[in-house]
């Protein structure tokens, strides 16, 4: 008891701190707003390319990918519950296995880069300029729009992982979690941004 | 500063001892005032960089032909000259420099809300602007692609472009950073008693502008992702020959671009707001309206970018329908400005250097808004589109607004700053100066710019020449102004006669502590009046 009352006393504000978050989570909207407007304009322009594009990903990947995302929103907010209720362990698992989800997301996604790129079809490659014109540009905002989404996956797994070390050596506890707390909400930005990279990408055939 | 017949307890931000000792005190100062100058040190200095670069073009006009450069290093220093003023001087200015120091103050707070992310932002501010000036000497030659990097040929030329775009996202990065951290603080970190409508005007127009800087900095950070990506792999989104539209580049650099000028120009406008009701002694005229004007320019700023494109191919509706809403801009700026004549009215005027420079401002901003209508609406707009008329003025926006705003904020608050006080004959003088220079210098480009002269360009026509003359005298008259200025500013800071705590009678709350500030600003928790501007 006494030594919660210290931590409450300690110079912080978690109000402000989730604000800040919330309002880091609108510039990052932003940011992929504007490669939506992007894909808008040019499938407007070009909307039998993209249709064609879109039948050369395979949807099934996407869709587990799309599955592991979903899951691993869920799990750590359940992380979160857990810290709130002062349940270490089940939050540790929690993590480990958001930690887990992410990583089969971007193993899926370097398998079907792989297959992509083997085949030749990579920016800059020669085929790629030979292609149709729309259909170069669906593949360009393919491989821009995922790429900028897989490097948010790699931040927030960074994220996730000074987390877990937190909750383990316990300076993230029942009464301090804004950290984790921050870190669920970049969590459930990069899965919305999956949701809806999935269905304009693979799902407009 | 001499600080032994103060209390006990008093010790001046500049004087407290830290972890830190010598000059990491200041790198890795998290205090938002030591921030605040190391902003006001690095944009000085950049802002001189830029303005050479300014006087060689303008030695470079003085007569057709070649005279001191070839064509492509005049095509450097422009865009050079660009991308210095406003990346690293004109947007972060005001309120990286001044609102760091004052908003924390002015609405009763030991501090921003995240002091080390305040400080983070200086270093990633650092980091960019060493970018783009390292773009200037790399060896495939400094970018020469104007401020504006349009596609396609940005994405052709040699240059060091890719540098160039990289530092203008890291400083726009750190641009966001600080609008996030006002935006937190303004809402979490008010003094007791100090509602939103008790705020001073200078953090209402600080507010405005972190949306601003918080909303429209992404589009641009994106965009100039993907021109480089554009340059490094042919993605081809602004390419036409790879299917891509180089209209649309436009698009996306204006959305960002058109609100980042009033990311310039709210905090100049805020501290108009101050300064008026502290020389004339009475309360601002319009409190609310002044106050919710800042968020009106905001918000409708964001939907006036085609105003820059007129010419570049878009539909006649598109078209008149910018061309409308640029003219509704213009009415929040135009309550400002009736506000602060209104004040005046009656008031005891007191004709102080802070208060001269915000009366140049208001002169020049009329100015440069005014003509902002003529390039505003469409038909004359395709006449001057692209001619030194543009450049005459945003010139007078940017430099006669934001540039006088910025030396009135200097004047007005230095001797809280430094706790000293600037020798005010000398900066009356400079100021004349200045006001001649300026008005020489970018006067006659609005003429010429009717006639027909384009601006971006090397050489021109024999009848240009005399308005060119006067223009390059007038830059010479405007360095030399602001050496003096400046030179009275340093030796007031370092050797001029103590400053009381309320040099000029102010009311807000940064003139109700000492001069230097204490390292938390209050000794005691400050007391809110009802309304900041209470004047008897």
């Amino acid at each position: 008891m006494s030594e919660a009352k210290i931590h409450v006393e300690e110079h912080r504000d978690d109000e402000a701190s989730k604000l800040g978050m919330w309002l880091f989570i609108f510039t990052e909207l932003l940011l992929f707003g504007g490669l939506f407007l992007v894909y808008s304009i040019y499938r407007a322009e070009y909307p039998d390319n993209f249709r064609e594009g879109s039948l050369e990903l395979s949807v099934t990947i996407g869709a587990v990918n799309t599955i592991a995302l979903l899951f691993s929103s869920m799990t750590i907010a359940m992380a979160l519950t857990a810290m709130q209720k002062n349940n270490k362990k089940l939050a540790i698992q929690m993590i480990a296995v958001t930690l887990f989800m992410a990583l089969v997301f971007l193993v899926n996604k370097y398998f079907e880069w792989g297959h992509k790129i083997e085949a030749g079809l990579y920016p800059g490659s020669t085929l790629m300029s030979l292609l149709d014109r729309g259909h170069l540009l669906y593949f360009s905002l393919y491989f821009f729009m995922t790429g900028l989404h897989a490097l948010h996956i790699i931040i927030g797994m960074v994220l996730l992982f000074i987390c877990l070390f937190k909750v383990r050596n316990e300076t993230i506890h029942n009464q301090k979690y804004v950290l984790l707390e921050n870190s669920a909400l970049y969590w459930h930005l990069v899965d919305l941004i999956w949701i809806f990279l999935f269905p304009l990408m693979y799902l407009i055939s | 500063m001499n600080t032994g017949t103060e209390k006990t307890e008093y010790v001046s931000y500049l004087d407290h001892q830290g972890k830190y000792k010598g000059i990491f005190a200041w790198i890795f100062a998290t205090d938002h005032k030591r921030i605040g100058l190391l902003y006001l040190y690095a944009i000085m200095t950049f802002f001189f960089v830029g303005a050479l670069l300014g006087l060689l073009m303008r030695v470079e006009l003085i007569a057709p032909g070649q005279t001191i450069m070839k064509p492509q290093t005049y095509n450097g220093v422009f865009t050079v000259h660009g991308i210095i003023m406003i990346f690293m001087v004109v947007i972060p200015g005001l309120s990286a420099i001044f609102g760091n120091f004052f908003l924390p103050i002015q609405i009763g707070a030991k501090d921003v809300a995240f002091p080390k992310l305040n400080r983070f932002s200086w270093w990633i501010f650092m980091a960019g602007s060493a970018l783009a000036i390292a773009s200037q000497f790399l060896r495939n030659g400094p970018p020469d692609t104007g401020w504006t990097f349009y596609a396609p040929y940005s994405t052709t030329t040699g240059t060091n472009v890719i540098m160039a775009t990289t530092a203008a996202f890291v400083l726009g990065f750190s641009s966001i950073l600080t609008g996030l951290n006002f935006i937190v603080t303004i809402h979490q970190m008010r003094g007791p008693g100090m509602k939103f409508f008790n705020m001073p005007l200078f953090p209402w127009a600080l507010y405005a502008t972190a949306w601003i800087q918080l909303l429209a900095t992404p589009i641009i950070g994106i965009t100039l992702i993907m021109l480089i990506a554009e340059r490094l792999f042919g993605i081809g989104f602004f390419d036409p020959n790879l299917g891509g539209d180089p209209l649309l580049y436009q698009h996306l650099f204006w959305i960002y671009s058109h609100p980042a000028v009033y990311v310039m120009i709210l905090p100049a406008m805020g501290v108009i707001s101050e300064i008026i009701p502290t020389f004339c002694q009475r309360k601002i005229y319009g409190y609310k309206a002044i106050a919710l004007s800042s968020l009106t320019i905001a918000g409708v700023g964001f939907l006036v970018w085609g105003h820059h494109m007129y010419t570049s191919g878009m539909s006649e509706n598109a078209r008149w329908f910018f061309s409308l809403l640029t003219f509704i801009v213009a009415v929040p700026s135009a309550i400002k400005v009736f506000n602060w004549l209104s004040t005046m009215y009656k008031g005891s005027i007191d004709l102080k250097p802070p208060f001269l420079y915000a009366l140049a401002f208001i002169f020049l901003f009329i100015i440069g808004g005014t003509t902002g209508l003529i390039l505003g609406s469409v038909a004359t707009n395709v006449q001057v589109h692209d001619t030194s008329f543009v450049v005459a003025h945003f010139h007078y926006i940017i430099f006669g607004g934001m540039g006088f705003a910025f030396f009135a904020a200097i004047h007005y608050w230095l001797p809280k700053m430094y706790g000293r006080m600037y020798n005010i004959k000398r900066a009356n003088i400079g100021l004349i100066i200045i006001f001649i220079g300026f008005n020489l210098l970018y006067f006659p480009q609005f003429i010429i710019g009717i006639m027909g002269m384009p601006r971006r360009y090397f050489d021109y026509l024999p009848q240009f020449q005399p308005a060119q003359v006067i223009s390059t005298i007038g830059g010479f008259i405007l360095v030399g102004g602001l050496i003096l200025m400046v030179y009275n500013l340093v030796a007031g800071a370092r050797k001029g006669p103590a400053a009381p705590a309320n040099p000029w009678s102010g009311t807000t709350l940064e003139w109700q502590v000492p001069s230097p500030p204490s390292l938390e600003n209050f000794d005691e928790e400050p007391v809110i009046k009802q309304n900041p501007y209470d004047y008897k």
